[in-house]
């Protein structure tokens, strides 16, 4: 069916008809084919529609697993295996979601590092990002109610220890706790509402939140690896010089994205699903025994940089709510990012060695505090987890100062291409 | 700027692209589409159904389970095995030709069995699904249900929701609710009167 | 660009830090092929006499090992099938949960998932692992489960073995392997076969489809590839016009 209508409404047949009553061209027009990106996306600007790609995929996944599973806790595990060996193609259905989960993050990591590269977070985009930020932020609840769904023995403990971090909350912690939990252990009850809010309420809220995100990107346009604002040098016919229709350039390009992500994700899938225990970890073949914690307990892979700056706060004062505090802030930190950020320029590109060196560092103590977050606190993880903590708050706490003082390179006019 | 735009080419290659990625998405639909067949529970919790049927006495009926519905298995005398084609004309399908029944048991005219001596079909009304209670002493003025079956009641099933009477091998009556008769599943019998439901071939017998 | 490569490599890295075996005596390399159907057959010949008689496989269904394994039904029955089962069903243990729990003070487990969650090597080290041990009520230990619940089914097989200690770094005696005591009625090498048969076999009940899915991932692959093709094509005939 080609989309032929010129203008809204004056379209013949049944786009024209629907036109009339649907901003359905309209919408076509100002959100992909008269759109106007930036030409100079490169290989970074993948990571948004992969985002979008590997949402789907959990939605769709997801909702073919509920036809299956069975959300108590004397059935739950059982049910798991039935999807795996019972109904036909159940594990691929199976396999999809869980390597989504982890592939989930893996893209909204890179995207996110995206943004701190070329200065995407900051005006006018500031509540792009706040929305990306609370993405990551549901997206993280998601993931871990959507782990305690197997009700393996990881899953068990795992909820075990991430609802008890709430009780060191002073004085209404403790009620919080059995709040959360409906019953004074994790019990049937945590996991029927654990699925209910993973398979309804937050994916729910997570669309609501990716369709803002989306609304507020194309209100003021994309940014760009050169963080200059192509809208300032239009051409004759209004369109920025340097941009480029989405339609059909950025739908062929993303296209090539999707299709080099597919062969990895189904590359795992059907070669290394546990990703080396990485993705499906091996304790949860067990089912949940409240009698027996696993010799090492460890949250998913993509939880562990934050696990890791929990466990490096040591008790004061008779509590552990410091290291929850520092665990929270390590994500709430990321929404003051437009603020923090000085620099006369956006792009790294043309900013100076101190930026460049600090994100180097964050990087690597982010990847470091994984290290130290999947170990058992022993050797040298506990110091080096300390000292990656430190190194992380440095990059946003000092990012002020070091931002405005460096020496920045003179940006463009106009974008310049890497290829 | 630009040389002359090759349309062809990106036309093949859109249909080259566009294709192979239809085609994707077929492969990529049929496990989802594929996952609600029955599962391998399904098929275990549907297999086939054993019974001794041996056990029944002449003009006792049994019930058993298979498939999540209520199959009758009655144990037929000489007598009432006799009379089945002496009453056609009550009959609204006398030669089961609109009801549903294996082949086998089709052809086996008015005793609608494998072996005549037992009856085995469906316990689930044509009419709306209820289940028939049996009424199986012929020419009686039997209660069942509150209701008189009549002087020439030739004995056979008798549905107290509406009133639908069958003959003693599911036939149904004229002018009942019930459109057929009831419904035949497939099954066998094998040594020792053991009787297997869900299945046209006898198991073999295991030692 | 090259941020991303290191970001792979590290984590690529990591993954195999996490998979690696922590303390503990080193597991024995299985060399189980679960492609090797021979072996799986093997192997289920082999669990289902020597061990099914404690050891339930509930998520595994006879009819699928028979699928699975090549094994027509009329043979399943008669050499693989001891109980009151049928043929859907999965493989159940006789003993009930109140004598095991009285005879071996615990329920042994369910197999089903062993290999998943421990590894086809530790199953394979296990049945190795066995040794003469007259502290324990059963008279035997394990190399690699200290203080296990259950006898030495396979000794008339294996023979008896006996532990090895070596001084560590503080010169305390510690286990750090076991040696034949006495022979058994297999030979070295037929006694790891008849293991490894064993472990294989257990690490197909972990996931019946693995050996489906890893040959149909070759062509999933492949397909990939060449839309990836076509798609890299479009892409670079479209972006002619830009620039």
């Amino acid at each position: 069916m080609a989309l032929a209508p010129e203008s809204a409404g004056s379209g013949k047949g049944l786009v024209g008809w629907i036109d009339q009553r649907f901003p359905l061209t309209k919408m076509w027009k100002e959100q992909v084919s008269e759109y106007y990106a930036p030409k100079n996306f490169n290989f970074w600007y993948y990571f948004g529609v992969l985002s979008l790609v590997v949402l789907a995929n959990q939605l769709i996944t997801g909702i073919f697993l509920t036809m299956s599973y069975k959300p108590s806790s004397a059935e739950a595990f059982a049910s798991i295996e039935y999807i795996m060996r019972d109904v036909e193609w159940g594990w691929l259905i199976r396999y999809m979601h869980s390597t989504g989960a982890s592939a989930f993050f893996i893209v909204i990591y890179l995207h996110m590092f995206r943004a701190l590269l070329y200065g995407s977070a900051r005006k006018p985009r500031e509540l792009i990002w706040i929305f990306g930020c609370l993405i990551f932020l549901l997206l993280m609840a998601e993931a871990f109610m959507g782990y305690v769904l197997p009700w393996g023995n990881m899953s068990y403990w795992g909820a075990q220890v991430i609802v008890s971090l709430f009780s060191s909350i002073p004085v209404i912690g403790g009620s919080l706790v059995e709040w959360i939990r409906g019953d004074y252990y994790i019990a049937d009850a945590t996991l029927n509402r654990f699925f209910a809010l993973h398979v309804a309420a937050l994916p729910l809220a997570l669309v609501f939140l990716v369709i803002a995100h989306l609304m507020a990107l194309h209100e003021v346009g994309s940014n760009n690896p050169d963080g200059i604002e192509i809208k300032k040098h239009k051409g004759p016919d209004g369109h920025p010089l340097d941009g480029i229709p989405f339609h059909p350039y950025y739908t062929v390009k993303d296209l090539v994205g999707v299709a080099g992500f597919l062969l990895l994700f189904f590359g795992v899938i059907f070669f290394a699903p546990t990703f080396g225990g990485l993705f499906l970890e091996a304790p949860n073949f067990e089912p949940a025994n409240p009698l027996q914690t696993p010799p090492h307990i460890a949250p998913v892979w993509y939880f562990t940089p934050f696990y890791a700056m929990l466990r490096a706060v040591p008790s004061f004062a008779g509590t552990q709510v410091w290291g929850v505090m520092v665990m929270g802030a390590a994500v709430f930190v990321l929404f003051l990012v437009p603020w923090l950020d000085r620099s006369p320029v956006k792009s790294i590109r043309y900013k100076g060695p101190i930026y460049k060196i600090m994100l180097g560092i964050f990087v690597a103590s982010f990847i470091a505090l994984a290290i130290c977050g999947l170990k058992p606190p022993s050797g040298i993880y506990p110091n080096l987890a300390k000292v990656c903590t430190v190194l992380y708050f440095a990059f946003f706490v000092f990012m002020p100062i070091y931002t405005k003082m460096e020496k920045t390179k003179p940006v463009p006019e106009r974008v310049t291409s890497h290829e | 700027m630009s040389d002359e735009v090759d349309h062809s080419r990106r036309r093949l290659l859109t249909a080259a692209t566009v294709g192979t990625g239809a085609i994707g998405v077929a492969f990529a639909a049929v496990p989802f589409l594929a996952s609600w067949k029955p599962s391998a529970r399904a098929k275990a919790l549907g297999a086939p159904v054993e019974v001794d049927a041996s056990k029944l006495e002449s003009g006792q009926m049994m019930k058993v389970v298979w498939r999540g519905q209520a199959v009758f298995i009655v144990r037929r005398a000489k007598t009432v095995i006799d009379q089945l084609g002496g009453h056609d004309d009550m009959l609204a399908d006398p030669k089961s030709d609109d009801s549903e029944q294996p082949a086998y048991i089709k052809s086996s005219g008015a005793a609608r069995a494998r072996n005549p001596e037992f009856w085995v079909g469906l316990a689930v009304c044509t009419h709306l699904g209820c289940s028939p209670l049996g009424a199986f002493e012929p020419n009686n003025s039997f209660q069942v249900a509150g209701a008189d079956l009549g002087a020439n009641w030739p004995g056979g099933f008798y549905c107290p929701c509406h009133g639908s009477k069958y003959d003693i091998s599911g036939r149904v009556f004229k002018s009942m609710p019930a459109p057929k008769n009831l419904t035949v599943p497939p099954y066998a019998i094998g040594a020792n009167t053991r009787i297997a439901i869900g299945v046209d071939d006898a198991p073999k017998a295991v030692s | 660009m090259n941020k991303l490569w290191i970001l792979l490599a590290v984590g690529l890295f990591s993954g195999g830090i996490a998979a690696a075996d922590e303390g503990g005596v080193e597991l024995q390399h299985s060399g189980a092929d679960i492609s090797n159907v021979d072996s799986l057959q093997r192997g289920a010949r082999n669990f289902m006499n020597y061990c099914s008689g404690c050891h339930s496989l509930t998520y595994l269904r006879y009819n699928r090992m028979g699928t699975d394994l090549h094994i027509p039904e009329t043979e399943l029955v008669k050499n693989l099938m001891f109980t009151t089962d049928k043929v859907f069903d999965g493989v159940n243990i006789a003993m009930s949960k109140t004598d095991s729990e009285n005879w071996f003070g615990k329920q042994p487990p369910d197999l089903s998932l062993m290999a998943r969650e421990r590894g086809v090597d530790y199953i394979y080290s296990f049945l190795k692992g066995f040794y003469v041990d007259h502290a324990r009520i059963w008279g035997v230990n394990n190399l690699y489960l200290p203080n296990v619940a259950m006898p030495d089914v396979l000794a008339s097989l294996q023979g008896l073995q006996k532990p090895v200690f070596k001084p560590d770094s503080s010169a305390r005696m510690v286990l750090v392997d076991v040696e034949s005591m006495s022979p058994g009625a297999m030979k070295p090498e037929e006694y790891d076969q008849f293991v490894r048969d064993i472990a294989n076999f257990l690490d197909y009940a972990g996931e019946p489809v693995k050996a489906k899915r890893q040959s149909m991932g070759v062509f999933i692959t492949l397909f990939l590839l060449v839309f990836f093709v076509f798609a890299y094509l479009l892409k670079k005939e479209y972006w002619k016009d830009v620039h």
